[in-house]
Order: C-alpha cells, then structure tokens, then sequence
C-alpha cells in the first residue's frame, strides 16, 4: 500500500528517537551518527527493528546529518545506501503485522542562510538534492524533512524534494517555546509556505514535549489541509545523578499525545529521548481513528515571520515600490540604489501597509536579476509578505523562487497565455494570484462578461490544482472621468464574485480618478464604495490622508476595530503631524544659529523641517555652506579630539543627510548642480556578514558629497572590481571585522590593484591594523570613518 | 557519556553604562540618552536568551588539552584551566531578531544600529554572566568553583576550534546558532566557551 493512501484511512505512527539510542550503544559526543550505518548496521537495524516490532509503520533512515557539507560525495552515497539498506533489513525481519514504510530522513544543514548567514538559497537547495536523489535511488517510501528551525531552509530542502522526485513529502519544525521558528515563523506561516508548495504533510517536532506544543499544534490544526504531523521530546531533559533523564514516562507522553490526536493529529511518534516503549505505549492508547476531511478555506500570505488572513479584515496593498511615472524611482533602479527603493518599503511599513507590491520593472535593466535582488534586501530589512507584480514569467519565477513565504502574485488573466505562463509557478511555488477579469477579446464593460471570466479563470486553476481560495480577482478599475459607468461595472462585478463565486477581491483604486483634480477625495470614496461591496484588500497609496482616514473609519464603523482604537491612534498621528508642521515654521526664524545647532544636535526631523523653511528665501548653496558644512565640520573635529563619540558623530550625520534632501530637491529643480566630488565604492569583503563600520563611513562620505556605490556585504572580489570599474570609481573601502576574513580583502585588495592600477584602496575594521594594512598592500588604512573622510578628501586634492 | 542540555534564560534589564561602553562612549548626554531608549523600545521583544552546554572531562598530554573529543592547543587556555579535571562548554545566543533589528536601522538610522549593535553586545555578555552564576551554583553545591569562561580566539586558543565545539554541542538544533565558513556565528550576538570546574 501507498503511504498516502493507508493515512487516509489510518493514524500513522511514526519511530522515536535515534540519537539517545545510540549514545547509549557507545556514540561520542562530537561523533558522526551517519557513519554508525556503515560501522555499526547491526546497531542501526536493531533499533529500527524495535520501532517497527513496538508499533511504528515509519522509521526514519539514520541520514539525519548526511550531506555533501559532512561528507564526500562517496562517502554520502555509500551512508544513504547503507542507511536504506538497514531500514529495508529492519522492515523484513520485523515480526509486526502492521503496514511498514520507510521515510528518507533529511534535517537542516547547520548552516543559516544569506542574508543572516552565509550559505546562498541555492546552495542550499543544490546540498538537499543531492541528499534526495540517492535516498530515491535506494528506495524509499517518502521524504521526511524535520526539525527545521528556519523557514528559509525548509522552503529549500522542499523544493529539493519536489523537484528531485515524485515521492510524498512529510514537513516537519522544530518550535520554540515561544511557539515560533528560531528564525521567527508562526505555525501559520508555515502552513502557508508549505501547503502553497504542495507537501503532503506539515507538522511540528523535537525541542519540547508533547504538552508544550500543543498550542503550536492547535494552530497547524487550525489553517493545514493536509494531515498534521507531532514528534515530541519525551518533555524537557535534566539531569538525574549524572544522566540524562527526560521528564515524562512512556504512559505519560502517549496519554499527551492522544490528546491532540483527538484534536485532529494524524501522524505521531517522538523525537529525543523518547524510546520503543513510548512508541509501544503511544500505538496501544491510539487506536484506528476515522479518517475525518478537514479541507481549511482561509487565503492565506505569508512572510518569513506571520501569516496575513483576508478573512480578518481588508488588507492594504502598498503600490510605492514602482518605477512607473516616478522619475526618483527609475532613476534609483538604473543607479541600482536598493536603499532607496528599501527605503520606500519601510516608509510604507510604518504608514500602515500589510503587503508591499514589489515591480521593478523598466526597459533597460535585467528585470529577473533586479526583482530577486529587491525581494532578498526586503525580506532582510522588513517582514510585511509582498506581492510579486511583474508581466514577465521569467522575473516572476526568480522572485517566487527566492521569497521566503508564500506571496501574492501580480498578476494572471483570463487570457489562455497569461494562465499557461504563470499557473505551473503558483503551483510549484505556492501563492495566492489576482486574476484580472479581462481575456484575449480585452475587458468586458458588463458585469456579467467580468463575471464570465472569473469563472473561467477558476476552472482553469482547477486543473493546474490552485485552489479558489488562492486566487482573488481584480474586476478592474476604470476611469470615471472617461466612461460615467465605469465605476458602477467594476463594483458590480466585485459584488457577484464575492457573493456568487465566493472569491476573493481586489482592485488598485487610484485609477478612477485619471484625469480629475483633487483625486484622493475620488479615490477614497471609491474605496469606500468597493469596501462595502465586499473588497478584500486594495493596492493603494498608504501615504494619502484620505484613503487612511477611508480605512479606518470603514474598520470601525463594521465591528472590526476594537474600541476604536486603530482609528484613534490615527486621529492622534493626523493631528500630531499638523502640530509639527507649525511649531518647524516658527522655529525656523531663528534663522543661521538654530540649523547649524540643530545638526550637530543630531535631530533629523526638525534638521529637514528648518531646510525647507530656509529653501524659502536662501540660496540652497549657502545654507550648505553657512550652516550644514560648518555643523558637520564642528562634530568632525570633536570626533577626532575625542569629545565627540560614535553615537553623536551619526546622529549629526543623519540630521545632515536629513536637511540636505530638500536641498538636493531644490538644486535638481533649479539645475544648478554642485561640484562633482570622487566616487567611492564600499563593501564588506566576502564571507564577513558585519556592516555597521562600513554603513557609518558610506554615510560620512555621503554627507560631504562623495559619490558612494555600496555593495552591501558578503561581496565576492571580481563583484567588487567590476563595480568599481562600471561606476569608475576613484576609491574602493574595504571593510572586514574578523581575522578570518583579511584573506578575503587580501586577495580583494590585489584583484583591484591588478585591474585598476588608479584606484586607490582604503581599509578598516575592527580586527585591522595599519600594519595588516600595509601587509596585504592597502593604500590607506583608516581607524574611524572621519580617517576615511579626510582620505578621500586628499586623494581628491591630490587629482586637482 | 556526556550530555547536551539546553535551558532558555531571562534577562534582566539592560545595564545601560555598559550599552555606552559598548558604543565607545566616556560620557553621555540627553541625545545618547534618547537614542539608548529607542533602542530598547524597538528591540523590547528581539531578545531570547537560549544556552546549551555540557560538561566535559579534561585532560592535558605534552600541552595538547583535549575535552572529551575536542583536542586543542592554547597556552592560555592550559593555564586557565590549570588544576580543572573537568570543563563546561556551552554555546549562548540572544537570537536572530537583533541582528535583524541591526540590518534594518543601519539602512534608516545607523547611530541607532550602533546603539542597538552595543545592546546586543550587552545583551549576550548578560546572558552568559547569568548562566554562568547558575552554573556557579549549581557546582558549588557539589563543593566546586569555576573558573572565568574562556572563548575561542581569546588569546592563543584558536578560533578553528569552534568547529569542533558546534559538532559536539549541536548548536544549530538546540539553539539556531550556526558557523560560517569563515568561522563567524550567525546569530551574531552569540558566545561559545570553556569553563574550568575545580
């Protein structure tokens, strides 16, 4: 029998712990059990055996650790097989009369992935293929991938699975106490990652015992389709009279664990320190229980962290990250300044937003590289789940691929190529997908042709296996101003689908307006409208007043603000703001002393409000050269007398950054440029992950106007050349912080020197000296980022 | 046989002088003042203090120390260990949400990543002076008394054998604290080390 069709029908009992075991049978510690299957089979087969004769229809392969970052590639394939063959032993020479299967094992690498570690996603999948592929050559039942303490790197060992084999796939976590991933996943957002990819199991085991999960269980119950797995420890470990002693007994754990097999668990066993007997105790107290459907209807997104449901309130699409009509923006894509566009995130994060739309999409840049790239530095810096927006399939998959959680994807139509194109990936990858309700003869201007072709589109995902709840249809915004009716056909659509289709809707709002003055009165009384006609969630400006206020008062008039209390907090912003703006006018009269005082004060705010006052009767190059110049030299030389600490130094330099932003404004609009100063390419060399040293010297730079390329860090040497050479650069800074990583700034420093003889090549971090410096050929060694400041300044001298 | 246990820990409040030191601070002013307080305010739920460890057996052939099956070479480390049979390695982590918490504002505000950056520092150093007076404790009621933790790449100990210390304590599924090839640790707010029993 098939094992996905013996669970349809039965609890699946699972094996219990191996690593116990086998130090008990002599294992060290620091030793690696993978071996034991080549060195000790008849250890491994014994405790396989005793599993299968106490009950269990699984044992899990002794291939816990066993990948290509511990092994050869000999060694790896002779443990899989091995490993195989001692649980196919084990299988034939039990005496239990139960159904048998056998589960490849895959646990994490013990690496942590990029952007917090250093081991790249694909890395990662590649390390996980391997694995799978030989455990299919041996033959096993299905893949078991378990105690997973990162979401990132569960994604990667699954789509390993998915893509190296047809074999069911079992997903198991390891949660902490505090009912989350050690990288921050609810038991919810994994269920969104994890069914969207399509594994057939999802679950929870090892660091806790069987009560102490039971919350983290109960909301895998809550939102998992498909059958929910536990493996706990045998409670928590301690230590009795020199031995390791966990604190629950077989009767115990198996009395735990009935409880939440009543609550709807169907596959069970244990982690560390259980035993055979616990699982004997475990198949006697859960007997065959009927099988019971439990399909769950709820759209969910996810990010690395949380799971949004539309089912709770209508959600709010932030459309600020896109290049069209914004002339800042597409600029920021072709000078690839991701912190811009990072930026623009994190602004959208705190007016409110729930979901990012990411499009970057221009003629002239590599759209598939930059979309991966955007979606990687957002998913470092913010945990809002975004929503990939592109028409192009090839960006769409490389951002689906690389997201870390389930995302909304923008967008699939009811035309057959549109749904051809993007369908297979919403599938592979997971995703919930706004469908527009137009097709091959454009957009119906009825309601019922819009209707049509929702209907359509539904049954299509129905044979790719996308189920409703992952599609949510956008019944088009048209413009007012253009067709009188066009609004009355888009709401009227979104009427029907919500209440006739039982889907779920969105519309980007702002297009009503097109071609009307005052447009945010329009557009929030339009989304008010679609609101109340059943909108799930809009694509929208979460800067604009008007659709906030919209918003808010929507929550709090349908019962979904508690006390009003959303709705307050933003009264208190909206107020708060005007009060602001007032008190920065007034306090601008005190003309020159207050700038110059306000920055090296260190106040962003009040530094950028007393600029835009000045800007009104002050040339923008005397206010720089009156007042931000002289602030920042005071600070400057305070940091080098020692008067000055870090701390005052950056909070200076932020204030300055702050007021030179509408000067910057005002001189690209009065053309009236300033000198042209060097440019300085930054980055931390490859295999360092610290970057606060080399963030505090791109800033310093920025202030006194150089031209500053920041690579971020991690950066490989030729990718450090090749910028410098793209954005010819006169200086390239280096930073490292471990001594571990000079060779990499080493071999570095001799790429650059070897390509581009001119560039000079300054150093610094914490570990470095001027003596380091000079040993592996840097041309500067700076101790703080005022050095690197002074150096660029005489090396542009020295050009003169 | 030696065994890995794993415990979580509270901190206790952050010690506000050390988070100046940290930042390279000899005095302070209402600016640091406030900046310190943002900090704590957004990172008031980063911090999960998470220790596992175990207790080794020590012995010392021709200078080569050697705990259960690590082997190592430190002259620092014999003589801080000098009269100690046995050890206590444990790995400590404050968790993955400081570092994020350092990435994003290094993007917005880096004075407040540098602050934040020194209460992670402080945080961890919290951390393991906590475990460390539990386990103080907990040996001197077996009638022993430890000897100051000591870290790879204190001194002569070199840093490489963090390897050997992760395969023996499993860091990476008992706490996600996981090494990179360059030897650096992810979390980066976290301490491994060796404790002296005497």
């Amino acid at each position: 029998m098939k094992i996905l069709d013996f669970i349809k029908n039965n609890l699946l009992i699972l094996d219990g712990g191996m690593g116990t075991l086998l130090q008990s049978h002599g294992l060290a510690a620091g030793e690696l059990p993978e071996r034991w299957n080549l060195t000790h089979p008849e250890v491994i087969q014994k405790i396989h055996r005793d599993y299968y004769n106490s009950g269990s229809n699984v044992v899990s392969t002794n291939t816990f650790g066993a990948n290509l970052l511990k092994f050869s590639r000999e060694e790896l394939e002779d443990i899989v097989r091995s490993a195989v063959e001692n649980a196919r032993i084990a299988k034939e020479t039990s005496d239990s009369g139960k159904e048998r299967f056998i589960a490849l094992d895959i646990g994490p690498s013990g690496k942590l992935l990029k952007p917090y570690g250093d081991f790249d996603f694909e890395d990662a999948v590649s390390l996980f293929a391997e694995t799978v592929k030989l455990g299919v050559k041996y033959g096993v039942d299905f893949i078991f991938i378990e105690t997973m303490n990162d979401s990132y790197e569960t994604k990667a060992a699954l789509l390993a699975a998915k893509e190296n084999c047809d074999l069911p796939v079992f997903v198991s976590n390891a949660y902490g106490s505090d009912g989350r991933l050690m990288t921050g996943a609810s038991p919810a957002a994994m269920v969104a990652m994890l069914e969207g990819m399509g594994a057939d199991a999802i679950g929870a085991n090892c660091s806790l015992g069987p009560s102490q999960l039971a919350p983290v269980v109960e909301e895998l119950l809550k939102y998992a389709s498909v059958p929910v797995l536990l493996k706990p420890n045998a409670g928590l470990p301690e230590i009795k009279d020199g031995k390791t002693v966990y604190d629950i007994t077989p009767e115990e754990f198996a009395k735990e664990v009935a409880m939440l097999v009543g609550k709807g668990v169907r596959i069970c066993g244990g982690c560390c320190g259980t035993t055979p007997d616990y699982i004997r105790a475990l198949a006697i107290s859960n007997p065959n229980i009927p099988a019971r459907s439990e399909k769950k209807n709820d759209t969910l997104v996810s990010s690395y962290t949380h799971a949004l449901n539309f089912a709770d309130a209508p959600i709010l699409i932030g459309e600020r990250i896109n290049p069209t009509g914004k002339k800042r923006f597409k600029q920021a894509l072709r000078d690839h300044d991701i912190d811009y566009i990072l930026k623009e995130g994190l602004d959208q994060e705190a007016a409110g937003a729930h979901i990012l739309d990411v499009n970057v999409g221009l003629p002239e840049i590599d759209e598939s590289e930059t979309i991966k790239e955007v979606v990687c530095a957002l998913q470092a810096v913010c945990n809002l789940p975004l929503q990939i927006d592109t028409a192009d399939p090839v960006a769409m998959e490389a951002a689906l691929r690389r997201y870390n959680g389930k995302a909304m994807i923008n967008s699939v139509n009811g035309k057959a190529e549109s749904m051809r194109a993007v369908f297979p990936l919403v599938k592979k990858y997971g995703g919930v997908v706004v469908a527009l309700t137009l097709d091959e003869n454009g957009i119906p201007d009825s309601v019922d042709g819009r209707l049509e072709i929702a209907k359509k589109i539904l049954a299509v995902a129905k044979e790719y296996g996308i189920d409703k709840k992952d599609i949510i249809f956008d019944t088009l915004t048209l413009t007012v101003s253009a067709e009188p009716t066009a609004a009355l056909v888009t709401l009227g659509a979104l009427r029907r689908i919500r209440e006739e289709l039982g889907a779920n809707t969105v519309l980007g709002v702002s297009n009503v307006s097109f071609g009307l003055p005052a447009r945010d009165v329009l557009n929030s009384a339009f989304f008010v409208s679609a609101l109340e006609n059943g909108l799930s969630a809009a694509i929208m400006n979460p800067y604009s007043a008007e659709m906030m206020k919209a918003y808010y008062s929507f929550r709090a008039l349908h019962g979904l603000d508690e006390n009003c209390s959303d709705y307050v907090a933003l009264a208190a912003r909206l107020s708060g703001n005007e009060t602001v703006s007032s008190s920065a006018a007034s306090s601008a009269d005190n003309g020159a002393e207050s700038l110059k005082e306000t920055i090296i004060k260190g106040r962003c705010d009040k530094a950028r409000e007393l600029t835009v006052a000045m800007l009104g009767d002050t040339p923008a190059l005397d206010i720089v050269k009156e007042h931000i110049i002289p602030a920042l030299d005071v600070v400057g030389k305070g940091f080098e007398e020692h008067t000055v600490y870090l701390p005052g130094l950056l909070m200076s330099a932020e204030a300055a950054k702050a007021a030179f932003e509408p000067i910057s404004e005002a001189l690209a609009a009065s053309k009236a440029e300033g000198a042209e100063r060097l440019t300085v390419v930054m980055a931390t060399v490859k295999g360092d992950i610290h970057d606060i040293g080399k963030n505090i010297v791109c800033l310093l730079l920025e202030n006194y106007g150089f031209r500053v390329i920041d690579l971020g860090r991690d950066v490989a040497p030729e990718v450090v050349v090749e910028a410098a050479l793209r954005y010819k650069a006169e200086i390239v800074g280096l930073s490292a912080l471990m001594t571990t990583t000079v060779p990499s700034m080493e071999k570095t420093v001799a790429m650059l020197h070897d390509k581009i003889p001119f560039c000079k090549v300054i150093v610094g971090g914490a570990v470095l000296t001027e003596e380091y410096a000079n040993m592996i050929d840097a041309d500067k060694y700076a101790a703080d980022a005022m050095e690197a400041v002074r150096y660029a300044e005489a090396v542009e001298a020295g050009l003169k | 046989m030696s065994v890995v246990l794993f415990e979580e820990f509270a901190l206790p409040e952050a010690d506000r002088r050390e988070v100046l030191r940290y930042m390279g601070c000899k005095e302070s002013d209402n600016e640091t003042e406030a900046l310190i307080d943002r900090a704590i305010e957004v990172s008031k739920d980063a911090f999960c203090g998470k220790v596992c460890f175990c207790e080794l057996p020590l012995s010392v052939s021709d200078g080569q120390i050697r705990l259960g099956t690590v082997r190592t070479e430190s002259k620092n480390l014999l003589k801080n260990l000098d009269g100690c049979e046995s050890v206590i390695l444990f790995g400590a982590t404050v968790g993955i949400e400081i570092d994020r918490l350092i990435m994003r504002y290094g993007k917005v505000s880096p004075s407040l990543a540098v602050c934040l950056q020194a209460l992670g520092a402080e945080r961890i150093e919290a951390l393991c002076d906590i475990f460390c007076a539990d386990m103080a404790r907990k040996q001197g009621l077996l009638g022993k008394r430890l000897r100051p933790r000591f870290s790879p790449g204190y001194g002569d100990f070199p840093l490489d054998t963090q390897k050997e210390i992760f395969a023996i304590l499993g860091c990476d599924r008992r706490i996600g604290l996981t090494l990179n090839d360059s030897l650096i640790m992810s979390p980066t707010k976290s301490v491994t080390a060796i404790i002296g029993i005497y």
